[in-house]
């Protein structure tokens, strides 16, 4: 009887809680030292011993930053669209192909799974000399193309994840569906999807973050400076300052985070609420 | 509503890597008559649910033809095949709402919208969804097991199908439930006067709801009739012991002659207790070509009864046996006893045991009764 006595259960929890409450500080503190960083002058990001607060809170570092940038709104709008495209281009192909792999029967399906997955332990350098060749023979170089097409033919990742998670929806609701008069990509649009929420919305949320956060493809494939986005938009305090106003990088990092952090801590609730399936016994 | 004919079926799943295949179906045939209610019953993996699957379009066939009002239907799917089915897990979508999920099929086959209320309305009047609680707005997580099978019933119902297919829609019920829905489902088929064909492990459920009864296993047929002709002429052993609860008793034996009789005599090596039981008249005469022959008897055991309970037991069907179990289950008790190399199984009319375990009691067999099956293919002799 695991439940039989909660108290000693609770008792026996506090390790694990210590150990987590140890584990979310080391993780938290990075977090901490940016905003801490982006609130101080100049003179106080590099003095030891450390200063966790600033002498005064230096809240004009945040638009001195957004200057430096360049321009902020248009990196930002950038970002935005490559995003929702890559999100969108991600989330169809992606739900399309795993429908493929795991609901549709056809000869070699596995072995071609298996060599999807495959895929995913070729590492980005190793194949951006050929993509980029790629890409330049068709034209594409100084576009954003690059950065948002491919997004539509599906990730190795994203297709397992997804694939796995409607193998887990039971087989008699496909079948309910079917006798029911719906071919295949009704089923896969009316049943699968909506039964699939809490995965699309996963894939969408390491979309999101995955595109808001690239740096190498847009430093790559990006060449005129009103096509960059936000993380390539950091750069500039390296290069354009000679040393590093560390403040105003810090300032920017929090800028180009937040809208991340937000949407995580929104659709959080929706990962843990799931979809219930209680239509079936 | 429409007659389902099935030739010479065949389901062969593919091995894997080397393996031969499985077969699941080899070669079924019969005939759903219109308006019958045909249960397909067998042990777990007898094919029974893969031929509900291949009428049904949702398994392929490997060989052989499927009617559906003389149209042969094999390679038309499911949803042009105007049936429907109720599943054992219901199959609700979890997504959709009671209604919903009753209307879905006809919004597809874009049925009028006030045709569709009319129907949903009509089902769930008659299948109790409406009161005491209108439940036609609620998802499926927030109904009952029971109410969950009415909703899968009323999606089933508002197609007005050709046929309805039902794969042990009430396994997943309490016994209570499972009770109450059989006697609905029973109610269903005299108001809709819809062919049904029903899969189910539960001889009980088979006998109560079938016309006729498909049994099956190992994916053959074993008999095809009425309930109580399966229960009391089975086709074969198989037959003879899956249906019945307690199972019929078998013991093996010989037959001989004895005087203008015949005689059954238990193969044993002992003879304290040996079964012996004489026929005359009829059976007799039909014993006769057997004579000096093996067979196996069977006796159901509500055949058996105390002897003491008998004004006059006829001594050439009464013999002794020794109690190894007393088992009162109510109204009436069970009694297994040995006799010399098998033991029998007896349903005796009393709430109160009125045997000792150790004891002999004498028995009477019910002699008309009695079934003998050939041992070596299993088949009814007579």
């Amino acid at each position: 009887m695991p439940d039989a006595d909660p108290i000693a259960r609770r008792g026996n929890r506090w390790p694990a809680v210590l150990l987590l409450i140890g584990f979310s500080i080391v993780f938290i503190l990075p977090f901490a030292w940016m905003i801490s960083t982006s609130l101080k002058p100049l003179n106080e990001t590099m003095v030891l011993p450390p200063k966790w607060l600033p002498s005064e809170p230096q809240w004009q570092n945040y638009p001195d930053a957004m200057r430096a940038m360049g321009p902020f709104w248009l990196h930002a709008r950038n970002s935005l669209m490559l995003a929702l495209l890559n999100v969108v281009g991600t989330v169809v192909s992606s739900a399309l192909v795993a429908y493929g792999f795991s609901r549709i029967e056809w000869r070699g399906r596995d072995s071609v799974f298996l060599l999807l997955l495959a895929t995913m332990m070729i590492p980005f350098p190793v194949i951006m000399i050929p993509v980029y060749t790629l890409f330049r023979e068709l034209g594409w170089i100084g576009t954003f193309k690059p950065l948002w097409v491919p997004a539509f033919l599906a990730g190795a990742f994203n297709v397992f994840l997804l694939r796995q998670f409607f193998l887990g929806i039971p087989r008699d609701l496909t079948e309910a569906a079917r006798m029911d008069g719906c071919g295949e990509f009704r089923i896969f649009w009316q049943i699968i999807l909506p039964l699939a929420k809490p995965a699309l919305l996963t894939v969408a949320l390491f979309q999101f973050m995955a595109t808001w956060n690239d740096f190498l493809g847009p430093l790559i494939f990006l060449v005129r400076q009103e096509q960059f986005t936000l993380a390539l938009g950091l750069q500039n305090f390296q290069s354009a300052f000679g040393g590093t106003a560390w403040h105003w990088l810090m300032a920017g990092s929090t800028l180009v985070i937040l809208p991340v952090v937000v949407l995580f801590f929104l659709a959080q609730r929706a990962f843990i609420r799931g979809i219930s399936t209680t239509g079936l016994k | 509503m429409a007659e389902i004919t099935v030739e010479n079926l065949r389901k062969v799943y593919p091995g894997s890597k080397g393996q031969p295949g499985k077969v699941a179906v080899e070669g079924a045939s019969f005939t759903i008559r219109d308006k019958e209610f045909m249960v397909l019953v067998g042990p777990s993996g007898c094919g029974k649910t893969t031929t509900l699957r291949m009428i049904a379009g949702l398994e392929d066939i490997t060989s052989g033809t499927i009617r559906i009002d003389g149209r042969v239907v094999n390679d038309i799917p499911p949803k042009d095949r105007d049936l429907a089915m109720v599943f054992q897990n219901y199959a609700l979508y979890p997504h959709m709402s009671v209604y919903r999920n009753m209307a879905y099929a006809l919004e597809l086959r874009r049925v009028p919208k006030r045709v569709i209320r009319d129907r949903v309305g009509k089902a769930a009047k008659l299948l109790g969804l409406l009161e005491p609680d209108d439940l036609l707005e609620r998802k499926p997580k927030a109904l009952s097991g029971g109410q969950r099978q009415r909703v899968a019933l009323g999606r089933a119902i508002v197609r007005e199908p050709k046929a309805f297919l039902f794969d042990e829609p009430l396994s997943n019920l309490d016994a209570k439930m499972r009770v109450e829905t059989r006697a609905e489902l029973s109610r269903l088929h005299r108001t809709l006067e819809a062919t049904m064909v029903y899969v189910t492990h539960d001889q009980i459920e088979a006998m109560t709801l079938a016309d006729r009864i498909v049994v099956m296993n190992e994916g053959r047929i074993q008999q095809i009739a009425p309930p109580l002709e399966v229960y009391h002429r089975p086709a074969n052993l198989f037959v003879a012991s899956f249906i019945g609860s307690p199972r019929i008793n078998t013991v093996s034996g010989r037959i001989e002659r004895d005087g203008d009789g015949m005689a059954f005599v238990e193969k044993s090596e002992r003879s304290e207790h040996r079964l012996r039981l004489v026929f005359t008249g009829d059976e007799a005469r039909m014993l006769a070509s057997r004579d000096g022959q093996e067979v196996v008897l069977g006796l159901r055991p509500e055949h058996l009864s105390d002897a003491r309970d008998l004004s006059a037991p006829d001594p050439r069907a009464t013999f002794e046996a020794r109690i190894d179990v007393v088992e009162p289950v109510g109204p009436e008790t069970w009694i297994y006893a040995r006799t010399a190399g098998h033991q029998l199984i007896a349903r005796v009319p009393h709430a109160e045991p009125r045997a000792d375990i150790g004891h002999t009691l004498r028995f009477t067999a019910e002699l008309s009764r009695a079934r003998f099956f050939d041992p070596a293919t299993g088949l009814a002799i007579c």
